[in-house]
């Protein structure tokens, strides 16, 4: 089968690959239809997070059609047509009996910290990803939901992360009917965030980002305020000064790693690699919330140590919300909307590229070149 | 005071406005959906384990291995060794995380190594993605082969030159 193939930072190709294996009862094996290229895969493409192996597959994002299940399988068949949630959740251990399914103790041996997730560094389980023809998916009986008839499968593929991370996003955010938000960064995650904040009723929704096409695109899907960062002396002081020196109510963390806007951060954070990250967007969040507020961060950091101004966050009472969404617990809500048409995901799709080209698509996606919101994967159905 | 009935109003235009709002928000949920089990350990039944045939590093901050894991690409080389010492320390140490950084740069080399082990020659300007430069920023991938062209340049001469000065 052919699957992408991870050969060192900004290098990617697709290869030949064997076809997956039944490793434990509860597997199933997915023929892929379609995969998405993540924002947060870029921390893998650029070689941000410790413990990417040459040699994996990405791509935790993707939807397709059972090929293959093992003997204890018996919530899906061969031949359904079923969304995977990125996140590998046995759904018994005692964090998944609370919801946490991105938190799962039974699906990542090489950290405690988060749970298995598809085709994202063995710092998260080492499993191979989606963008490939098949795929393995182990916890059957929990995670792959069968899609409904009636949903096209470019909403159903967002809605293995994109649309629950920026509906947690939200969520996390505690929004109160009223509250103003500032949502930091205009990929699509950021883009549902800016969207789903309008269910929960915020009064006032800001995005900030500093790709001119981006702030566009979010200000006629959220819709919402949109400003570019570049063009402030300060994003902070610009956020006080336009809430009445106040700061806003909820302030959502949607960039994560690889924050552009300050070169300490950016130097120590994506060159030298000697914190998590660069944690800009994450300084701008907590000093832009008014005192407390809530902070919710869904950009992804890798591990261990961050700059991160925590004084303030005493100072301030601030409530820190975050996690990876669980996705499985989102889903029925969140299919009820696509369903109703309150929210539209597959208008975020920008590019179809065929698995082929996708050294070409992430290097799109990555220089955020042809103007691309979000990139899906089509495998070819000859093989 | 305009009520929350009122202000719903101005939103008309937004399509699902406040429809999952809760004034009980509570921002401890879903964080902790409490069913203290946590308090007593592994106490849920576990899954059946899958069988642990290929070298699996594991977090010293557990005790067992994860009832399935992945099988991607198992430690080799001497990336491999780089990544069964850093397995040493836990997850919040660098000695954790700075060892496993250095392994995926040395794992890059031994990637292109063994491409040509294989008789591969692998294509950088293809796993770049150049192609898609060339057909949207034509511009940018020319000042980056002109700054690379440079800057290599000035290099050869550079060493050249200390060469002969050496020599004489």
């Amino acid at each position: 089968m052919l699957a992408m193939n991870y050969r060192g930072p900004r290098r990617v190709r697709i290869d030949s690959k064997p076809y997956p294996e039944i490793k434990h009862p509860e597997d199933a094996i997915i023929r892929v239809t379609r995969s998405c290229i993540c924002g947060s895969d870029l921390h893998l493409y650029n070689g941000n997070v410790p413990d990417t192996r040459v040699g994996m597959t990405f791509g935790h994002e993707f939807i397709g059609i059972v090929d293959q299940i093992g003997p204890e399988v018996h919530k899906i068949k061969v031949g359904d047509q079923v969304l995977v949630p990125f996140n590998i959740a046995c759904g018994k251990c005692t964090f998944c009996q609370q919801g946490l399914y991105g938190n799962c103790h039974e699906s990542n041996t090489q950290a405690s910290a988060v749970g298995g997730i598809f085709g994202y560094s063995h710092t998260a389980g080492g499993y191979d990803g989606g963008q490939a023809e098949y795929v393995r998916v182990p916890y059957a009986n929990f995670g792959p939901t069968v899609i409904p008839p009636d949903m096209d499968p470019d909403d159903a593929v967002l809605l293995t992360d994109v649309v629950p991370t920026g509906y947690q996003a939200a969520e996390m955010g505690g929004i109160q009917p009223g509250d103003t938000v500032v949502v930091f960064g205009a990929g699509p995650v950021g883009i549902m965030a800016a969207r789903c904040a309008w269910l929960f009723g915020a009064g006032r929704v800001i995005v900030l980002d500093k790709v001119e096409y981006r702030l566009e695109f979010v200000r006629n899907y959220a819709p919402c305020e949109a400003y570019n960062f570049t063009e402030m002396d300060d994003p902070v002081v610009f956020i006080k000064k336009i809430t009445d020196w106040m700061g806003a109510d909820v302030c959502i963390d949607a960039v994560g790693a690889e924050a552009a806007g300050s070169a300490l951060q950016t130097i120590t954070g994506r060159k030298l690699l000697i914190q998590a990250g660069s944690a800009t967007a994450l300084h701008w969040a907590i000093n832009s919330v008014k005192k407390g507020g809530i902070v919710s961060i869904v950009g992804v950091y890798g591990p261990t140590d961050n700059l991160v101004p925590i004084g303030n966050v005493v100072n301030k009472g601030i409530t820190i919300r975050a996690n990876q969404a669980s996705v499985k617990r989102l889903l029925p809500r969140l299919i009820e909307h696509v369903q109703n048409g309150i929210l539209n995901p597959k208008a975020m799709i920008t590019h179809r590229v065929p698995l082929e080209d996708v050294a070409d698509a992430y290097n799109i996606f990555a220089n955020k070149l042809d103007n691309c919101i979000k990139p899906v994967l089509i495998p070819s159905t000859k093989s | 005071m305009e009520t929350i009935e009122e202000k719903a109003k101005d939103y008309s235009h937004i399509l699902g406005w406040g429809i999952d709002a809760d004034p009980k928000n509570d921002p401890t949920y879903p964080i902790k959906l409490r069913t203290d089990n946590e308090q007593t350990g592994h106490t849920w039944d576990r899954p059946e384990q899958q069988p642990v045939d290929i070298e699996v590093l594991r977090s010293i901050e557990r005790p067992t291995v994860s009832a399935v894991f992945g099988t991607s690409t198992p430690p080799s080389g001497l990336s491999g060794q780089i990544r069964r010492f850093a397995f040493r320390f836990s997850e919040s140490e660098y000695g954790h995380w700075l060892p496993l950084l250095l392994a995926d740069r040395v794992n890059v080399v031994e990637g292109i190594v063994d491409d040509f082990r294989r008789g591969r020659v692998p294509n950088i300007f293809a796993e770049k993605g150049m192609q898609a430069d060339w057909k949207y920023d034509r511009n940018g991938l020319i000042k980056k082969v002109l700054i690379g062209a440079a800057i290599t340049t000035v290099a050869f001469t550079l060493l050249s030159r200390n060469k002969r000065t050496r020599k004489r």
